[in-house]
């Protein structure tokens, strides 16, 4: 008796735990410690690799948190791999032709106006985001190659570089200052703001949200333009990484990235934004490519495993 | 009442037409302070029009509203909660994945440095349901709470807002009895508060319970307002129907009708808990009435008869034969048919054709070559429609767009037109209008006067009562009464067996 009473606040605490949301975390672990033992002699647990890991996830992490806003609004942002081709082209040529400034300005707006442009359809003329977004997909795709004749555009300026590329603050590389700004700024919005609140309220009830008062066609509009900008950041980061602009950075990016939110215990049909969690899933999904490679696996053996994993992610994020 | 103060609101001379087609005529309504109003009619009276045009959700065409003494314009949602209109939702207006006080402070949240401070949210929601006199964690996420507690959410989000007025929508549809009386004691603590309540239902005996006074609506006109007990709930019907109350309530002796042919016969069927040996038989032509407290395993014992529910114990006959129903379609063979509770749900696809969703179960019957003849489609159709006298433009609108009330008529035009023996309905009349209510209680003696037998569901006991031969009633999965209908002198009597204090 006395040992049932003390393990029912155990209990009912277990019932309530919401695996569904917090499930990243266990298999971040498990999937960590089951490669640290299995891939001890190839190196998996070097600090170098680990660096590596995080340093390649960077620009999924980036637009997998602005992701987590759109999905959260029970909308698709399909295009985000195209915006950050199409921001790394256009950061590089704006470089070559303008300067610095110019240049970053004119990268982050190409995927502002992008996402504006999504947004608009999509709140006010009422169109289905995958639809729209699935269109800027290859219209955005193909405006990166026309504008650069699908040449690589190379990027010189060492500032720019240093700024989202290879560069150091100290002992910490700058792309890791950026992923922690936008992952910290991410879930703060998420969780403290009325934007936040407001966001997954028009996810979770559309027609509660507007009879409440939640302006939900402005909520579209800006998740979408925040995507896109987001997109655009990743994309800057790509070119600094890469010291080039090229339309193919970010290519399929956008399956990563939903598997990553989803993984991360956001729920597709809206209503719920874990930001910390797709950090988790963007990261999860880095580990296993790399771990995959450690294996020895090919590039299509690889893509075989990384659709299963996508495809256990959205059975998950299914409605009891 | 406080008859110096005036009314809250008064609504003068509001009129409101959709295309060429007038849905409010002139109509005048004013609610007192502290009062509660009932507002009643059939659907398509104008009930809702009214109510939107004072949440802001329509603009009327002419006349003018008051609050308080004073002339306002009420030009869209946000006005409308400026000046003190809260609105309680028929269709729930939450955000399941919010908790309950995110809900309440939806918009309203309560911020520091620009940023939300949930637990002062938290502790205002407590002290919010402290003054309701209700018991009720802020901290739970909506989605895991009950109906009854999603609506007394609702409540507390529009009290946060300083609603002076609650406009509630068949409040009670989706509550059991004792949380009806729960509700029912908060309006009235609501009003010593001088809040004033405008109550729509089509229950009268909730009506006489709580309102003040009534106002009904009939074809976009105001037929009647006055204090409840200068009236007779006749008429109020007679207000609300434009003629006399038929005898749909009236209980008729069917006897020569049944026949002694047992057609279905359960003996200890049992389905997990919910249903726990239940044993009946039900005769050719018989009406048999499930009476019972939400939750207490009527409609779980229809699905383990129709196959939905797999049953763990028991058997089912029909005609003395034992059968499997490991499924819908299998019971559909063995000529049963259940008309779900909820029928916008499980009943029909609202966004398809009303053809399509009549021929659906017959679809099998509908071909030319094994591909779908829209030619014998639209026939079958026609022929249900006719039968069911189902009204509409053309068989090809969308089931959606017609009324409650004929959308039950599809869903039971539908059913029957696989000529099943036996007819199970889950709660037939729920949130259609009395005339439209009648009309469904004579179609179901019509049904089973023409050799079918059925089960039927029932928490409005007066209509139980008006048409069942004989009455279980089922308590935590079991059948903890069985009374034929000459043995139950009155509602009373019933609704004491229900409660299980008899």
């Amino acid at each position: 008796m006395s040992n049932q009473t003390a393990f029912a606040p155990i209990l009912s605490r277990l019932k309530r735990f919401e695996w569904r949301q917090n499930i990243i975390y266990i298999a971040f672990v498990a999937v960590f410690l089951l490669f640290a033992v299995l891939l001890r002699d190839s190196g998996f647990t070097n600090p170098n690799n680990l660096m590596n890991i995080l340093r390649q996830t960077a620009t999924i992490t980036v637009m997998a948190v602005a992701m987590t806003y759109v999905i959260a609004a029970a909308e698709i942002d399909l295009s985000v791999g195209s915006i950050a081709g199409l921001s790394s082209v256009v950061t590089a040529m704006s470089i070559s032709s303008w300067g610095l400034v110019p240049g970053i300005m004119a990268g982050l707006s190409v995927g502002l106006v992008a996402g504006a442009i999504s947004g608009g359809l999509v709140a006010w003329l009422k169109v289905p985001s995958f639809l729209v977004t699935l269109g800027m997909l290859g219209l955005l795709v193909g405006v990166a190659r026309w504008i650069t004749a699908s040449a690589p555009i190379p990027i010189a300026d060492q500032t720019y570089i240093a700024i989202f590329g290879g560069g150091q603050l100290g002992p910490v590389p700058t792309i890791f200052i950026w992923v922690t700004l936008v992952v910290g700024i991410g879930a703060i919005v998420m969780n403290k703001t009325k934007f936040g609140r407001h966001v997954r309220a028009t996810g979770g009830n559309l027609v509660a949200a507007g009879y409440t008062g939640v302006k939900t066609a402005r909520v579209k509009f800006i998740v979408l333009m925040l995507s896109g900008g987001g997109a655009a950041l990743a994309g800057m980061l790509y070119a600094g990484r890469l010291q080039s602009g090229r339309f193919q950075w970010g290519t399929g990016d956008e399956l990563s990235v939903i598997a990553a939110v989803i993984l991360g215990g956001t729920s597709l049909f809206g209503g719920r934004g874990q930001v910390i969690g797709s950090l988790f899933g963007a990261v999860f999904i880095g580990l296993i490519n790399n771990g995959l490679i450690l294996m020895g696996l090919d590039v299509s053996q690889q893509q075989v495993v990384r659709g299963a994993i996508i495809i256990l992610a959205v059975a998950l994020s299914r409605k009891k | 009442m406080s008859k110096e103060l005036g009314p809250v609101i008064e609504m003068r001379e509001i009129s409101k037409s959709f295309g060429s087609n007038p849905v409010l005529k002139a109509v005048d309504f004013s609610v007192e302070v502290g009062e509660v109003h009932a507002l009643a009619g059939e659907n398509g009276a104008g009930k809702s029009t009214l109510m939107k045009i004072l949440q802001g959700v329509y603009q009327k065409d002419s006349g003018s509203i008051y609050i308080s003494g004073s002339k306002v314009e009420i030009t869209d949602t946000f006005s409308a909660k400026k000046v003190g209109i809260g609105m309680v939702f028929q269709e729930f207006s939450l955000i399941p994945s919010l908790t309950v006080a995110q809900n309440i402070f939806l918009t309203n949240e309560p911020t520091k440095y620009g940023l939300i401070r949930d637990s002062k949210a938290k502790s205002l929601a407590t002290e919010l349901f402290k003054t309701m006199e209700v018991d009720l964690d802020p901290g739970r996420l909506v989605e895991s709470l009950p109906t009854a507690l999603w609506q007394l959410t609702e409540i507390a989000k529009a009290l946060a807002q300083d609603a002076k007025i609650l406009i509630m929508d068949e409040p009670t549809a989706s509550l059991a009895k004792h949380e009806t009386e729960g509700l029912f004691s908060l309006i009235q603590r609501l009003k010593k508060k001088g809040i004033s309540i405008i109550y729509i239902s089509h229950r009268m005996d909730e009506i006489y319970r709580i309102a003040d006074r009534i106002t009904v609506l009939r074809d976009g006109s105001r037929v009647l307002t006055s204090r409840l007990e200068d009236l007779t709930p006749e008429k109020i019907v007679e207000a609300i129907v434009g003629r006399e109350a038929s005898a749909h309530l009236l209980h008729h002796d069917r006897s020569e009708n049944i026949s002694e042919e047992i057609v279905l016969e359960l003996e200890n069927l049992t389905c997990g808990s919910k249903v726990q040996g239940v044993s009946l038989k039900l005769r050719r032509g018989e009406i048999l009435g499930l009476a019972g407290l939400m939750g207490s395993g009527r409609t779980e014992l229809l699905n383990t008869v129709f196959g939905v529910l797999r049953p763990t114990s028991g058997t089912i006959s029909i005609n003395g034969k034992r059968i499997r129903n490991n499924s819908p379609s299998d019971a559909i063979s063995n000529r049963i048919a259940l008309i779900p509770e909820d029928r916008r749900s499980q009943g029909l696809v609202l966004d398809h054709a009303v053809t399509e969703n009549l021929t659906l179960p017959l679809i099998d019957q509908l071909t030319v070559a094994g591909l779908l003849s829209s030619k014998k489609v639209l026939k079958k159709s026609q022929e249900i429609i006719k039968q069911f006298e189902i009204k509409l433009a053309h068989p090809e609108i969308k089931v959606g767009s017609l009324s409650g009330g004929n959308q039950q008529r599809v869903v039971i035009g539908k059913w029957l037109a696989t000529d099943p023996e036996i007819l199970m309905m889950d709660e037939p009349t729920a949130g259609v209008d009395i005339g439209t209510k009648g009309e469904i209680l004579d179609l179901v003696r019509t049904i089973a006067n023409s050799g079918k037998s059925i089960i039927l569901i029932s928490s409005e006991l007066p209509e139980l009562l008006s048409v069942s031969d004989r009455i279980l009633v089922m308590k935590d999965g079991r059948v903890s009464k069985s009374l034929d209908r000459k043995e139950i002198p009155n509602e009373e009597y019933l609704q004491l067996a229900i409660q299980g204090a008899s």
